[in-house]
């Protein structure tokens, strides 16, 4: 395998004193794979890939990011965050801003790009989503998949290594839901690092390389997406998996 | 039947909304006998009420500056003669007379780039030298000892000049330390929130009247004599930290109502603490609050009255300086106030109109 470009050693994290929200978790994820994160509702899911980029911190363990450890080092944070994008179940467009301002913001301040060149790019990364005619509008004047295909180009806009998507179609019509994945499908073709946590089991079997299953805190199950769906190993891993799939 | 066919309901114009004054009125005002009665009643007690206002304050009324006049028609009649008897006095309070183009000169510079700074088109970087060349000016006026003007001790500076000048600089002041003192209390980092909290209500403990004597009296006695700065200075801290208090709960109210996905998503694009205040979360929370800010805004312009109680005469300090001044007068306080009322109100309705404005501006990247 290749050098690790995510690895959890044994992570636990607590929310407060009393709730064990993550226990034990160990997971390496190579450059360029692609995984696809399930379970079901309260297992951990968006804590462990939160913890990634450090939106949430962890109590134990170690956590390193492209060779970065996470600790309460803001500066490490700061560049780590620079090369992992997210995208979030509920958009979290800046409503303030225009879909190219919400673009253009991070290269700018962040990147320190210039705004002619961070505007040239941030189209470019449109015409990937194919939304390039509605740069000029502010996100609440967009459709729910209009606004999630610009929270996916404004997360590529920095060129991150990673991309990290936390239920990304969850708060979609059924007729956006497409419009998305195909935008994430034609990422995963490109070769970038990808965590989704998805219930979408077509998009897992298109593109993951891997599939974790979570329950109560713990990675239960790993395996490809023909071994995870054909034969999973777990009894918790069999029942969700009837229950989603409705079989 | 063969299938239901689909029959589009061709579009209609929406129903007519009467428009106009008149089916108005017959609408809301007359729509019934007792609607008629109620509304013929108030009719006549504004008409009685009008009437009595002009022929007071128009008809009977003294425009001359004679205080035989004046006391003649007492009662009958209102005294305007002595807004032109006293404008001076009222207007600069007690600067001296000959030297009163100074604060003249000096507010209307200070006015006329305070509304330059109101307009978008002039929302540039040069504001900012431009602020401080205005009021480098407004205290060289002002002050003098420079530039061959003579010294006018700020102990003697007083009316709308002062009153302008103290609302525009606590103003100034007071915002951006309410909006850190707000981000301070929504701080993650336990010292600095508990300091903010304490100063907030601290100070919201305490009439204002309070920190003006503080200020004025009590403050000095801890420093040498003589090593305390000027009055008018003191007093100047005292407002500004008195409303960058009520504030800086104001600008919270905003910040809280900003959803956490707005700040997390700016964190995960690698913007630091203070670029995700800046572009994401202040931009947000300060237009959600145009209201309360103007509201408090107009707070301070009229609470700088308050400086009168440590003898500096400000507007509402000059009037009663230039009334009480001569017994012949005196008698006409009524004048004297509706007068100073109107110049109130004059900035006041300003302010809450350009909040209207404000509003709207920030309103349109709404639009759903
Ligand atoms: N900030 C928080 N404070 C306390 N408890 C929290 C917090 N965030 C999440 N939790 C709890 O932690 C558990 C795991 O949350 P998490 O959001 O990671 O679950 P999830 O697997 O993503 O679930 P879902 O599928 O519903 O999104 C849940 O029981 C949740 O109630
Ligand atoms: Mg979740």
């Amino acid at each position: 395998m290749a050098e690790p470009i995510i690895s959890f050693e044994r992570v636990n994290k607590w929310y407060g004193n009393d709730f064990h929200v993550l226990r034990d978790i160990d997971l390496v994820v190579a450059a360029g794979e692609r995984i696809v994160v399930c379970g079901p509702s309260g297992s951990g899911k968006s804590t462990l890939i939160r913890c990634i980029n450090r939106l949430e911190d962890h109590q134990e363990g170690r956590i390193v990011v492209t060779g970065i450890e996470l600790s309460d080092d803001v500066k490490a944070i700061e560049q780590v965050r620079r090369q992992v994008g997210m995208v979030f179940q509920q958009f979290n467009l800046f409503p303030h801003l225009t879909v190219l301002e919400n673009l253009t913001l991070a290269p700018m301040w962040v990147g320190k790009t210039p705004r002619k060149q961070a505007e040239e790019n941030a189209m470019q990364q449109l015409e990937r989503v194919k939304i390039a005619e509605q740069a000029n509008k502010y996100p609440l004047q967009l459709s729910g998949g209009q606004q999630q295909r610009v929270a996916i180009a404004r997360a590529l806009c920095l060129t991150p290594k990673i991309m990290l998507f936390d239920e990304p179609t969850s708060a979609l019509d059924p007729e956006m839901i497409k419009e998305v994945l195909d935008v994430m499908i034609e990422l995963a073709n490109q070769g970038i690092t990808m965590i989704c946590v998805t219930h979408e089991m077509g998009f897992a079997k298109a593109v993951a390389d891997r599939v974790i299953f979570m329950d109560q805190g713990q990675i239960v199950e790993q395996n490809t997406p023909h071994e995870f769906f054909d034969r999973p190993q777990n009894e918790r891993t069999k029942d969700f998996l009837s229950k989603i799939l409705g079989s | 039947m063969a299938g239901s066919v689909f029959l589009p309901i061709p579009a209609r114009p929406a129903p007519v909304k009467t428009e106009g004054v008149l089916p108005w009125m017959r609408a809301n005002l007359f729509g019934n006998w007792v609607n008629s009665l109620v509304t013929a009643l108030i009719a006549v007690a504004i008409g009685y009420a009008a009437s009595a206002f002009l022929s007071w304050g128009l008809v009977n009324a003294v425009f001359a500056p004679s205080a035989d006049q004046c006391q003649a028609a007492r009662g009958s009649g209102a005294c305007w003669g002595v807004i032109v008897e006293k404008f001076r006095i009222i207007i600069f309070g007690r600067y001296p007379y000959a030297e009163q183009w100074r604060p003249e000169i000096g507010t209307i510079l200070l006015l006329g780039l305070l509304i330059m700074s109101c307009i978008r088109r002039f929302w540039k970087p040069w504001l900012v030298p431009a602020w401080i060349v205005v009021l480098f000016a407004f205290f060289s006026l002002m002050g003098g000892g420079r530039l061959g003007l003579s010294d006018v001790g700020s102990d003697q500076w007083g009316g709308l000049p002062l009153t302008i000048m103290l609302a525009t600089l606590s103003i100034v002041f007071a915002y951006p330390l309410a909006i850190l003192v707000a981000l301070g209390r929504m701080s993650t980092l336990p010292a600095i929130r508990s300091l903010c909290i304490i100063y907030v209500e601290l100070i919201r403990g305490v009439p204002l009247i309070s920190v003006l004597f503080m200020a004025s009296f009590m403050f000095p006695l801890f420093l040498p004599v003589g090593k305390s700065p000027d009055v008018l200075l003191r007093v100047l801290v005292g407002i500004t930290l008195f409303s960058a208090a009520y504030l800086a709960e104001v600008v919270r109210g905003g910040l809280q109502a900003i959803p956490k996905g707005q700040v997390e998503s700016s964190q995960s694009l690698g913007l630091t603490y203070w670029q995700t205040q800046r572009k994401i979360v202040l931009p947000q929370a300060l237009a959600m609050v145009v209201p309360g800010i103007v509201n408090s805004f107009i707070a301070i312009f009229k609470d700088t009255s308050l400086v009168t109680i440590v003898s500096l005469y400000e507007l509402t300090g000059a009037m009663g300086l230039a009334l009480n001044s001569e017994a012949d007068w005196r008698p006409f306080k009524i004048e004297g106030y509706l007068f100073i009322t109107l110049i109130y109100f004059v900035f006041c309705f300003s302010m809450s109109r350009y909040s209207l404005w404000i509003e709207h501006q920030v309103g349109r990247s709404k639009t759903r």
